[in-house]
């Protein structure tokens, strides 16, 4: 008993030791390997030797610049569409949900009991040539008579959206049901219109949940291959395919892994410049 | 004569017309609400209603009859048994591996003030705003550089590699809503450490370890991009799905599919159902 006592400083590190002991040896150290990979050349029936070879970058940017704009682009219209989708949803279920709140939150997680190849195969189904979807887009005159949804980048889109929604609408209803509703109360005491309140209080309050979900959302759309690959077309491929394909296909490993490190480059890039707009809109607000 | 009741008329028609108007005001948030719902549960709807299609040809996308045989046939595809006994295994011991070992990272973050807490953090963070491509890549090219045979042993470690940090996140937000006096109290009665740990702490945080089990194994079970790059010749239930999709998904992955989130479902809705009914008690009491 006495142990505890006499090592306190050592009980922190005890408890951390085999959880990031594991991490680091499965998540560190691959992502190293993953470097020592990307600077290699040579090709997969030689074998690959590691000489610094940085063009292995500047090919994938060269060559898959279309790719990696397709994937940041579809992200981030995916991740705005959520947001705007999910805003009032967690809106009404923060405000209007009264005791049935957290069964009202089911319906936003719903999605995740169904495994996401399936739910994908599904929309394969509404949005497929000869489905209702088509039909009524057909008829209306949006989509020309032999118009198709499927193999589309708004079918890659769509799919992304309903994929990731949860991620953006779970954060967005935590920050706002906290949120405490006498201050909306006091702003429209002091004559604040209701739409005023909500853009002076709540939306500012509930920043915290936009900024979550979106980053939620938008890091994994960025480097999804699924969506792209069922329900859209070679023309709509994202970098995704084409790591995936170079990896376990291809057996391009060098370049493969070279199109991974740009592609958390792009991701933080744009994670960069979104917290810097956040913030200042934050300071001006 | 007919002036009056035509006026009588108009503004009858003209508060009604108002009066539905001031309806849709109210209540257009509630009705988009219920929109949004019917949009997130139109796919599950389809993949269960394609259950029980009894498909003409080799692709189940359009409806064409009602059977039972294919839920009583939940096992007449060759492989998808292996797959989905496959996908539980994995779950159930990476959930329990990684729910251990978060527990006691959480326990260490929630518990004491040591050096290396910012460096820990950012260690549990990073895994989950890495794209899944990029923790399946590096993993891939860690088992490839050292020669290991992919299989089993390969997906297991992938697995519980991105459910530790999940794990962390959830028991920590537990212990940071936590009352120390109680366990001060135990001690202060005479309990040593461990025996607090075992009789306050432990019984406390039991729900938020189940709910880091119950995640994990959900995040497990649904997982295909780690998988994919690090199975080698072994397919899981997500795999398995991805296979036949290419050469169109029998309606028994709609069975499986739709069974795993009926009794996700029933799983939620019960502990919500409690849980309300125990907070009326408390609220009574």
């Amino acid at each position: 008993m006495g142990f505890l006592h006499r090592n306190r400083g050592l009980s922190p590190y005890l408890l951390l030791a085999p959880g990031l002991l594991y991490l680091a040896l499965f998540f560190l150290v691959p992502l190293g390997f993953l470097a020592y990979q990307s600077l290699q050349s040579g090709t997969f029936d030689v074998g690959y030797a590691f000489d610094w070879a940085w063009g292995n970058y500047w090919d994938a940017i060269r060559n898959y610049r279309g790719h990696f704009i397709r994937s940041l682009q579809y992200a981030g219209i995916a991740t705005l569409l959520a947001l705007l989708l999910g805003y009032p949803l967690a809106y009404w279920i923060a405000f209007r949900g009264g005791r049935w709140k957290n069964l009202l939150l089911l319906f936003i997680v719903a999605p995740f009991f169904v495994t996401y190849l399936i739910r994908t195969l599904a929309w394969e189904t509404i949005l497929a040539d000869q489905g209702p979807v088509v039909g009524f887009l057909r008829d209306i005159g949006v989509l020309g008579s032999d118009g198709r949804v499927l193999a589309t980048s708004t079918a890659v889109v769509a799919g992304i959206t309903y994929n990731f929604f949860p991620f953006m609408a779970l954060p967005l209803y935590v920050s706002l049901e906290q949120i405490d509703q006498r201050l909306i109360e006091a702003a429209q005491d002091l004559y604040a219109s209701k739409w005023k309140a909500f853009v002076r209080v709540t939306l500012p309050l509930s920043l915290p949940g936009v900024v979550a979900g979106t980053l939620l959302t938008f890091i994994p759309a960025a480097g999804d291959f699924i969506n792209a690959q069922l329900l859209g077309s070679p023309r709509t491929h994202m970098i995704g395919n084409v790591i995936q394909s170079k990896f376990l296909e291809l057996t391009d490993y060098p370049a493969a892994a070279s199109m991974s490190f740009v592609l958390m480059a792009a991701i933080l890039l744009m994670v960069a410049i979104y917290a810097r707009v956040v913030g200042t809109e934050k300071l001006t607000g | 004569m007919s002036a009056a009741p035509v006026a009588e008329r108009a503004r009858e028609s003209e508060s009604v017309w108002s009066r539905a108007w001031s309806f849709v005001r109210r209540h257009v948030l509630t009705v988009y609400a219920w929109l949004a719902f019917v949009y997130l549960m139109l796919p599950i709807a389809i993949v269960i209603a394609f259950s029980f299609n009894d498909p003409a040809g080799r692709y189940n996308y359009t409806w064409s009859g009602f059977t039972w045989d294919n839920w009583r046939n939940w096992d007449g595809v060759p492989g998808l048994r292996s797959a989905m006994v496959l996908s539980l295994e994995i779950a159930l011991i990476a959930s329990i591996v990684a729910t251990a070992l978060g527990t006691l990272i959480a326990l260490a973050l929630a518990r004491y003030a040591f050096r290396g807490r910012g460096a820990t953090n950012l260690l549990i963070f990073l895994p989950l705003s890495t794209p899944e491509i990029v923790l399946g890549a590096s993993l891939l090219t860690l088992f490839l550089n050292l020669n290991v045979v992919f299989g089993f042993t390969t997906i297991l470690i992938a697995h519980i590699m991105f459910c530790i940090s999940f794990a962390v996140v959830t028991v920590k937000a537990r212990l940071i809503g936590f009352d120390r006096h109680l366990e001060e109290a135990a001690m202060d009665l005479g309990a040593n450490e461990w025996v607090t740990f075992r009789k306050v702490t432990l019984p406390l945080i039991a729900p938020a370890i189940l709910a880091a089990l119950l995640l994990c194994f959900a995040i497990s079970i649904d997982d295909f991009v780690v998988t994919y790059f690090n199975s080698g010749p072994e397919t899981t239930f997500p795999l398995f799905v991805w296979g036949a999709a290419r050469i169109g998904a029998p309606p028994q992955v709609n069975v499986i599919g739709s069974a795993i989130f009926i009794v996700a479902v029933v799983g939620m809705v019960a502990n919500v159902l409690f849980q309300m009914r125990r907070e009326r008690s408390a609220a009574t009491a």
